[in-house]
């Protein structure tokens, strides 16, 4: 397996979503090549830091004044659809 | 190398007991919807506009949508997927006007000039998140997605911190597999490019620059 062959199914790779001949072929090819194996491990690490980076968090206040303003526009909604009928 | 876990979903029976009673009258149910997906619809919309305020509308207009337009849920996708889609499109409807000289679509099978070709391949530091501090780190994270074309981000996003599947992706952004699966592989990619200037180990041993 070619390093760019590697790189195509990376993806399938860590989403653990590849049959087990291509998954052992894949680990073969990581087992010598230290750049795919470098590669691979940082992206794991970049998906799994984003995934746990709590980026962009609603903060409670504005949740609130969020949710309340949602729900009172359904509300208006609800209100002229059942004067329209 | 184990593969990523994925998040566990949400009973799905319950929440559609939630949109049936929405749909005949129950506003105090829709709120209940609200509350479960307020959170992921921001983030969503953050990382998709780059802009608090630009969030914060499409998290309002995204919801009201969805309500005003529940009998056209027919349950064939999860509530959340469908409200999704509805968010995506109100972000990127903000991002188009605010940027109405660059073309914003997730139509567009973009190539960049770093693609996806690895050329940083120095190993990190074995708890990268650890070298800084929390607001510095997520002022990296924020400005690295940030580089990123519209439709990458998403992608990104909806995958792998929202935690929906591929075909749930796919149906989201109304993509073909295939196509989602290629913008992730390069997000995923250059994602990792650019972080691992900040991530990668140092000889010093203190991590800084």
């Amino acid at each position: 397996m070619k390093c760019s062959e590697f790189l195509q199914e990376l993806t399938n790779y860590l989403d653990g979503a590849l049959d087990d001949r291509t998954k052992s072929e894949l680990e073969d090819h990581l087992a010598w090549c230290h750049n795919c194996y470098v590669v691979c491990d940082t992206t794991k690490k970049t998906i799994e830091i984003y995934r746990d980076s709590e980026l962009y968090e609603l903060p409670d206040d504005l949740r609130g004044r969020l949710r309340s303003a949602i729900m009172t526009k359904c509300q208006q909604h609800k209100k002229k659809g059942q004067e329209s009928v | 190398m184990s593969a990523i876990q994925p998040k566990v979903g949400e009973p799905v029976t319950e929440e559609l007991a939630l949109v049936q009673a929405a749909k005949g009258g129950d506003v105090s149910a829709f709120e209940d919807l609200v509350k479960r997906y307020d959170r992921n619809v921001f983030r969503i919309a953050q990382h998709i506009t780059q802009n608090r305020e630009d969030a914060e509308d499409v998290v309002q207009d995204a919801f009201l949508k969805a309500y005003s337009n529940l009998e056209q849920f027919q349950g064939q996708s999860k509530f959340y997927t469908w409200l999704v889609r509805i968010a995506v499109n109100e972000a990127l409807m903000k991002l188009r006007r605010r940027r109405p000289e660059r073309t914003v679509s997730l139509d567009e099978d973009v190539k960049t000039e770093e693609d996806s070709v690895p050329r940083e391949i120095a190993d990190w530091s074995p708890n990268p998140e650890q070298l800084y501090k929390q607001a510095e780190l997520k002022e990296i994270l924020s400005k690295t997605i940030q580089g990123l074309p519209p439709s990458f981000r998403t992608v990104f996003v909806l995958r792998d911190v929202e935690g929906l599947s591929t075909e749930e992706t796919a149906d989201a952004l109304n993509l073909s597999i295939p196509a989602v699966k290629s913008r992730l592989l390069r997000a995923r990619l250059q994602l990792r490019e650019r972080l691992s200037k900040y991530f990668q180990k140092r000889e010093s041993g203190d991590g800084k620059k």
